[in-house]
């Protein structure tokens, strides 16, 4: 039985089946764990794309493994669709609660650490806090380096579903470069243990598929985070720039100079004034764009680099080149940065923010052809994002009191994003497909493309219950067999690729 | 779609020893042209109900057991092609049968390079995914699968499917290339890959300490990860009971590794500074008639599972990674050597061996409890389990 299927059941079967389920659910771990009273439900109606809300029909609060791995069989022996949420801070909509579902909620599993500082280990629990793990591994100088801007609030597990992105991937990687091992509850109730405490175990690297699988292959209750030594130095430069071209020129030529930083953000004006008014960072008065320019390692490579950095902006016409000169100022920049989303709230009623990826070296057009579209339909567009990555997150502004604003500004999010896949990108670089997206998934991959991902998906949850209705735009039975197709494929008729 | 040519046709030969697999010799070698051929090729085999291996430099077949039967041997060798190199982006397509040398080369003129140094001479980049094959530097970039960022692969029925992209920071859909990688072709044959490249550093200075005793290496390997010291890698060349060296080496901007090299020889207590790799830096040791294992363990394991291998074994080891190989004079002491390995989460999979050898041999040793999920995984991308069958965990 599948979720999808599950539309044809009269309402009051439905009922009886979920009041069933929600009883066995309560002896299996315990009344106060489960929750089916409709004001305590509505908690969990929706993540932190707050637009899209389904209520659940059972919330269960899994305090640890066993009571996943009761909750999962359970789900699945009736055949209902159930729902894994962290912190419930994701941005595509990844925890949205299924109708008639079961929501699986990880946020008590807090267990952290031991750190294992020789090996430069840790395990977590998937409801652990972000930043508590690069906390409890500071006294031994070390971190852990996926730094999402929501790492304040944003849990691990959420992480490893959606493999959580930051500031500081553009060296240091992915959540799917810093998990090393997992203990997965998979869609039928029955445990396994993929990847370690070392490396390469014999077998499939599972453990790399399920990484940012977005829910629909399981629940990892265990992690085994690797951490990474804190650098001997650190230098942050705050660059203020009169046009974003010459913000962007910079950033492609740091990279040609063969520079890694640990991190290149860029903010333009419209979100440099929004952060200026929430958090008074101090940004250089009159910037058309600012680049925050992070560089870490040893302090003789560093300092080095730092120099050859200011250089490059220089030449590029920075008008300011600000060098953070203890902690405290390196915060004040980084503040500014990573409450730009929140503080774009504060100049605009309403926005939209995406998550398009684009190659470096078509910034500046990509960022031009976005203004060019915004003025177009009237609408304004705040800028910040991971320019090192190209990771772009256009922040669409709109007014819903205003008739029409809503749509257009939904559309133009949408046109956005299929502008970075003209551009060679991807729809999404950190926040996920979740149920947001998933529509867009076609333009980006052809459809032997989806089935592909598709088959992994079969073989880990056949029946189709583990967060049914994301990532993918168009559920399929795991009984049809996908044969080769014929005929020339979407993405090469549109003239975007060649198959190869 | 390239439909089959007469050049896919003329270059389909009978198989000779010279193409044995681990003692199975294919009963045909097929080398298509180009990514369309393949597909064609594939498509073939499929509705001939054939059994297929795939093949690029032919320089780790032996990492795999003897599959079960090979009817059509693909040599992917033809898929030569550097189709798009970024140098902006930091980013290379290449076909699967682009030797990694020829690669780096091209790379070279811009300055960069891709950030995997395994020492098999001839190696393809198809054969270095579909073996997980990696050489000292991975301490500092990792290993395939934290460089790879887009594959397309030809399923066993010709399905074309791409995973990734050419962008590094992306996660639409599953990643399928993790799933290929080290995978032995069991699921699929590598067309094309998309890679995350680095540039190449300025400078580089190399710190070589001799051991009396290979265990010291542990410890000293422990105290180099948990310093601000960035070598690219740190390889440890011993035969245990005999003598030892550790080799470091920096590559970055000179002032750095200049310095860096001198904090080393102060934390290390001693070695000799030099701007050259030593000699057979990074080679795997290789014995045509002995047992040649890859290790895997925790990797401040490292002194026990040094102090686990009997005398005479010969190892070089990524010494803070927790990778090692080893030539293992005596057979009979695996066993013993894969329950020594268990306390550190650790594996020794099979590298090599004599053909009498390996029949006796479990080739991956202890598979922990996700075996029955790899082969549901198995059953849906080759349900006929006609691509390399029995090259992978568990008889897959």
């Amino acid at each position: 039985m599948t979720a999808t299927l599950d539309t044809a059941t009269a309402p009051g079967d439905q009922r009886a089946r979920t009041t069933a389920l929600a009883a066995r659910l309560r002896a299996a771990v315990g009344e106060p764990r489960v929750l089916t009273d409709h004001a305590q439900l509505r908690t969990y109606e929706c993540d932190g794309l707050a637009n899209f809300r389904v209520t659940p029909a059972v919330v269960v609060l899994a305090e640890c493994t066993q009571h996943v791995v009761d909750a999962v069989r359970l789900c699945s022996e009736a055949g209902v669709p159930f729902v894994a949420r962290g912190s419930g801070t994701g941005l595509s909509g990844g925890a949205l609660p299924v109708s008639d579902g079961v929501v699986i909620v990880l946020s008590r599993m807090r267990s952290l650490g031991p750190v294992d500082a020789d090996n430069a280990r840790v395990v977590v629990e998937p409801g652990v806090i972000n930043l508590w793990v690069t906390r409890d591994a500071a006294p031994y100088n070390l971190a852990y380096a996926p730094d999402p801007s929501s790492q304040q609030v944003c849990s691990i597990g959420g992480n490893v579903a959606e493999n959580a992105g930051g500031a500081h991937c553009l060296k240091y990687g992915f959540t799917v470069n810093h998990v090393l091992g997992a203990e997965v509850v998979l869609p039928d109730g029955s445990l396994v243990h993929l990847g370690g405490t070392a490396p390469e175990h014999p077998g499939y690297d599972l453990l790399g598929a399920f990484i940012g699988s977005e829910g629909t292959l399981g629940i990892a209750t265990s992690m085994t985070l690797r951490l990474v030594r804190v650098p001997e130095a650190v230098q942050t430069m705050l660059v203020g720039f009169s046009s974003v071209d010459d913000a962007a020129g910079t950033v492609s030529d740091i990279i040609a100079a063969g520079i890694l930083p640990a991190a290149i953000e860029m903010m333009d004006a419209l979100a440099i004034e929004a952060a200026e008014a929430a958090v008074h960072c101090g940004y250089p008065e009159g910037a058309v764009a600012v680049l925050v320019i992070e560089l870490d390692g040893p302090q003789v490579e560093v300092e080095a680099q730092f120099a050859q950095v200011e250089q490059i902006a220089l030449a590029r016409k920075a008008f300011e080149t600000r060098i953070a000169q203890d902690a405290a100022e390196r915060a004040l920049m980084w503040k500014g940065r990573k409450s730009a989303f929140a503080a774009v709230g504060r100049i605009s009623p309403a926005y939209f923010v995406q998550d398009g990826v684009i190659p470096r070296t078509q910034l500046p057009e990509v960022l031009r052809e976005i203004s060019r579209m915004a003025d177009v339909v009237g609408l304004r567009v705040a800028n910040v994002f991971h320019a090192g990555d190209g990771n772009l997150h256009p922040l669409v502004l709109f007014d819903d009191a205003v008739d029409g604003q809503a749509h257009a500004a939904e559309e133009l999010a949408g046109d956005i994003l299929e502008l970075c896949i003209t551009s060679g990108g991807s729809i999404t670089g950190e926040h996920g497909v979740g149920a947001e997206k998933r529509m867009k998934m076609g333009k980006q991959f052809t459809p032997e493309d989806l089935d592909t991902m598709q088959l992994v998906r079969c073989a880990f949850d056949p029946d189709g219950i583990a967060n049914p209705g994301k990532v993918f735009p168009t559920p399929r039975m795991c009984g049809e067999r996908p044969g080769p197709r014929t005929g020339e494929h979407p993405v090469q008729a549109a003239g975007l690729g060649e198959v190869f | 779609m390239t439909s089959v040519s007469a050049t896919a046709v003329s270059t389909t030969r009978p198989g000779t020893h010279d193409d044995a697999v681990v003692g199975v010799v294919p009963d045909e070698v097929v080398r298509p042209a180009d990514a369309g051929e393949l597909v064609e090729v594939m498509r073939t085999a499929h509705a001939g109900a054939r059994t297929v291996l795939a093949a690029g430099g032919r320089s780790k077949l032996g990492w795999a057991p003897a599959p079960r039967s090979v009817d059509l041997l693909v040599d992917t060798t033809g898929l030569d092609r550097v189709v798009e190199h970024t140098a902006g982006d930091l980013v290379v397509i290449a076909e699967a049968g682009v030797r990694l040398s020829v690669l780096q080369e091209q790379l070279a003129a811009a300055g960069q390079w891709l950030a995997l140094d395994p020492p098999e001479p001839g190696a393809t980049l198809g054969g270095i995914l579909s073996a997980n094959a990696a050489g000292p530097r991975r301490l500092r970039y990792g290993t395939v699968r934290d460089l790879l960022i887009g594959v397309t692969v030809v399923l066993a029925d010709g399905t074309v499917a791409h995973a990734g992209g050419k962008v590094v920071k992306n996660v639409a859909g599953y990643d399928l290339g993790k799933l290929y990688t080290g995978a032995h072709g069991t699921l699929g044959v590598v067309a094309s890959t998309t890679w995350r490249l680095h540039p190449v550093p300025a400078a580089r200075r190399v710190v070589v300490l001799d051991l009396a005793d290979p265990l010291a290496a542990g410890p000293l390997a422990i105290a180099l990860a948990r310093s601000t010291l960035t070598p690219t890698a740190v390889e440890l060349r011993a035969t245990i009971g005999g003598p030892a060296s550790l080799t470091v080496v920096f590559e970055a901007i000179a002032e750095s590794v200049t310095s860096q090299a001198d904090a080393a020889v102060r934390l290390l207590g001693g070695g000799r500074q030099d701007d050259q790799l030593p000699e057979h830096f990074g080679e795997r040791p290789r014995a045509t008639d002995d047992l040649v294992l890859r290790l895997a363990f925790a990797p401040a394991s490292l002194t026990a599972v040094l102090g686990a291998l009997p005398a005479g074994t010969e190892v070089t080891a990524s010494a803070c990674t927790g990778i090692a190989h080893v030539v293992l004079p005596d057979p009979g002491a695996l066993p013993a050597l894969r329950a020594a390995l268990l306390p550190h989460d650790g594996s020794a999979v099979v590298l090599s061996a004599s053909p009498a050898l390996r029949s006796a041999l479990d080739h991956w040793g202890p598979l922990g409890d996700a075996v029955a999920l790899m082969e549901r995984v198995k059953d849906r991308f080759d349900p006929d389990r006609r691509l390399a069958p029995g090259r992978f965990v568990g008889g897959i």
